[in-house]
């Protein structure tokens, strides 16, 4: 499973870096030497930088550190250790790496820390990658299911354990729903993924949804599986059977997804509904910082999503490491870099916040 | 070693040391290494007792929940709750139920080898036994998943619809998977081959002038085995069932990937549930903020304390059937 996916991360990275290197002969006009040597428009710089952080944004990083040494050579390298979010932030106050990937903005206590690591300037949480996450269920003879987001409060709280509930028979006319125990799982380990369902869900669902929100799981019943890996598997070998998991793991073990009526009508859940939730989200942060409040009631677009951040300094950086790291980020936030995303099941930041996350990064200096 | 190097008449010096006049250098030297070697042993040990209670402490101040009662894992909230009831509680009835059936089936395949098998049967065996013990974990994790948990099902029903009167059996959810007693089930053939292999050694050094002893009394050769080595081989048999029990507790990401790994005390060993000390470490320290790790430590410490207690036991159950041994 992980080798068919590297393979794929690394042929998606290869074809984009050859889609890259024509993009670059149009839009250069003739300027041979930035053609050779550059990647979205922009020079490449060398250099070598440590960065450490989300799971959760491995392959997109995988992707574009790929399509960056391709079109860069060897002398720009990128090493970027997925060693979870909280580790990634660590590494970064400890001076240990020029940027952390987090599932989450930098919370006071950490931004505080960053702030003053980062001395001159402070800390900016960028965000860059968007994910969906999805229902991916086990149903024989059920290729297409409604879940209204009460119903999936009401499931995952345990109050709904019968697929043939009626709450669930409502919204599914025609539908024949099995007189079956529903085997809801949830992530046995911490995980940002369990975090923004949970948020998700204590927001839109508040009077179904009493428990917390955050990495661990809070409410009774229900199944554990490890990793998002290990959840695809178990609702595979289940029948009757939803996990919740990030678009591109449910798309891989080729599940069936439940599109989600947030009370504006059912809506599938791909990258295109995702973004336009990302998009419409509330910057919270100030000046440059980008930290996200995600509506998580909205009845336009798929509600269930997640985003993930680069965290960096704004000023202040260690002198060596800035260069390569505003022009690896001015490179993810471009259109090419972005456009990478949708085909390896994330979701791409769009619209003004796009624009926003490009001000964000331009503004990164020694 | 010398002693059988040199020619004869060189062995006329030996005594001197025999009376104790002259302690060898070489002596002295191997008696100072060893002692070392003791005190390093212990060393380690308490420095790592040292190491969990120095980064424990942190979270043990901060936490809001009672650490030995609550079941809750909540580190990162706003206080920190969290505790370890159920942790030790899917710990330990992992372990019992790994024990439950590891330490019968593991001194029955001892026995065998040591009396019933013929030789090149018992060698071939014997073999196979040691090879179990080499099978990483996680091969046995995701075997357990995959494999057996789809076929505890049968065994989880038929132990629902027949033995569901006895509390710990009934299943009021009708889900079978993700339990402990899968997780009990994987555990036993971890063991196996520890306990196995350690009681064989002890029974097959059982005197031969003994057993002969009691056969030419008269006694069957269940009877021999029951009077004759069993009473000798008990010591050596429980420590090998204690080596067992050790990597039933802290076994980890077999038992991380086959349990539901929920932070609730449930009694019905065949429902989705559990969680051990071991596998909520596994599952926790990626994500965990410094609290959280301070936590995990902290159910670390209580891991290790439990291992101390246990070997303690055992060695005292040790000392006690070598005593009796002896003076029977």
């Amino acid at each position: 499973m992980f080798t068919s996916r590297a393979i794929r991360v690394l042929a998606i990275a290869v074809l984009g870096g050859s889609v890259l290197a024509a993009c670059g002969t149009d839009s250069g006009g003739g300027s041979a030497s930035s053609s050779a040597a550059g990647i979205a428009g922009q020079a490449c710089v060398a250099g070598s930088i440590k960065a450490s952080g989300s799971t959760a944004q491995k392959n997109a990083i995988a992707a574009w550190v790929n399509a960056y040494q391709t079109a860069c050579g060897a002398g720009s390298t990128i090493d970027y250790q997925a060693t979870g979010s909280g580790a990634g932030i660590q590494d970064f106050i400890n001076k240990q790496t020029a940027f952390a990937g987090s599932d989450s903005p930098l919370k006071d206590a950490d931004h505080a820390k960053a702030n003053a690591m980062c001395a001159a300037g402070p800390a900016l949480d960028i965000p860059m990658v968007g994910g969906a996450v999805v229902l991916a269920y086990n149903l024989a003879g059920v290729d297409k299911l409604v879940l209204p987001t009460t119903v999936i409060a009401g499931i995952y709280a345990n109050t709904i354990t019968m697929w043939n509930d009626p709450a669930i028979i409502a919204a599914n006319p025609g539908v024949t729903l099995p007189t079956a125990t529903i085997a809801a799982f949830h992530r046995s380990d911490s995980s940002g993924t369990t975090d923004n369902f949970t948020k998700y869900l204590k927001t839109a669902a508040a009077s179904n949804w009493t428990y917390d929100s955050g990495k661990e799981w809070a409410a009774p019943g229900g199944q554990g599986a490890k990793g998002s890996d290990g959840m695809a598997n178990a609702v595979a070998a289940t029948a009757n059977s939803i996990a919740y998991m990030e678009l591109s793991f449910a798309q891989n073990a080729k599940l069936a997804v439940a599109s989600v009526d947030n009370g504006g009508g059912a809506i599938v859940p791909s990258p295109e509904t995702a973004a336009a939730t990302i998009s419409s989200a509330t910057v919270t942060g100030t000046g440059n910082d980008l930290s996200l409040s995600i509506d998580y009631t909205t009845t336009t677009g798929y509600p269930i999503v997640l985003v993930t951040y680069e965290i960096t300094c704004e000023k202040g950086g260690d002198p060596a490491n800035v260069p390569l790291t505003k022009a690896f980020l001015t490179y993810t936030s471009s259109d090419e870099g972005q456009g990478k995303l949708t085909a390896i099941g994330y979701v791409p930041i769009t619209g003004d916040l796009l624009t926003k996350v490009r001000t964000s990064v331009s503004s990164i200096s020694g | 070693m010398s002693t059988t190097l040199e020619p004869p008449g060189a062995g006329m010096i030996e005594p001197r040391s025999i009376h104790g006049q002259a302690v060898r250098r070489g002596d002295r030297i191997f008696r100072s290494a060893s002692l070392a070697a003791g005190i390093v042993i212990l060393a380690i040990i308490v420095s790592i007792g040292i190491f969990l209670i120095w980064r424990a402490i942190p979270s043990l101040q901060a936490n809001s929940a009672n650490f030995f009662t609550s079941s809750a894992w909540f580190p990162d909230h706003t206080p920190p709750a969290f505790g370890i009831a159920a942790l030790t509680f899917g710990t330990l009835f992992t372990a019992a139920i790994a024990m439950v059936l590891a330490v019968p089936v593991g001194i029955g395949i001892a026995l065998f080898i040591a009396q019933y098998a013929d030789r090149r049967l018992a060698s071939s065996l014997g073999f196979v036994t040691d090879l179990l013990a080499a099978v990483p974990s996680i091969i046995f994790g995701m075997w357990g998943l995959s494999f057996l948990t789809p076929h505890m099902e049968g065994v989880g029903r038929w132990l629902n619809d027949y033995l569901g009167f006895i509390p710990i059996f009934r299943n009021d959810l009708n889900q079978y998977s993700k339990s402990i007693l899968i997780a009990g089930v994987v555990l036993a053939i971890m063991i196996l081959p520890t306990i196995s292999a350690l009681s064989r050694e002890v029974l097959t050094q059982v005197p031969s002038s003994t057993i002969e002893a009691s056969l030419a009394l008269g006694a069957t050769r269940w009877e021999m085995v029951r009077q004759a080595m069993f009473p000798f081989a008990r010591p050596g048999m429980i420590s090998a069932s204690m080596l067992g029990l050790g990597r039933a507790l802290g076994e980890t990401i077999a038992v991380a990937l086959i349990l539901s790994a929920s932070n609730d005390i449930n009694w019905h060993i065949s429902e989705p549930g559990g969680n051990t000390f071991a596998a909520n470490i596994a599952l926790k320290w990626n994500e965990a903020t410094p609290i959280g790790l301070s936590a995990l430590i902290a159910s670390g410490l209580v891991l290790f304390a439990i291992t101390l207690v246990v070997n303690t036991i055992a060695r005292g159950i040790i000392t006690r059937h070598a005593e009796f041994r002896e003076g029977s």
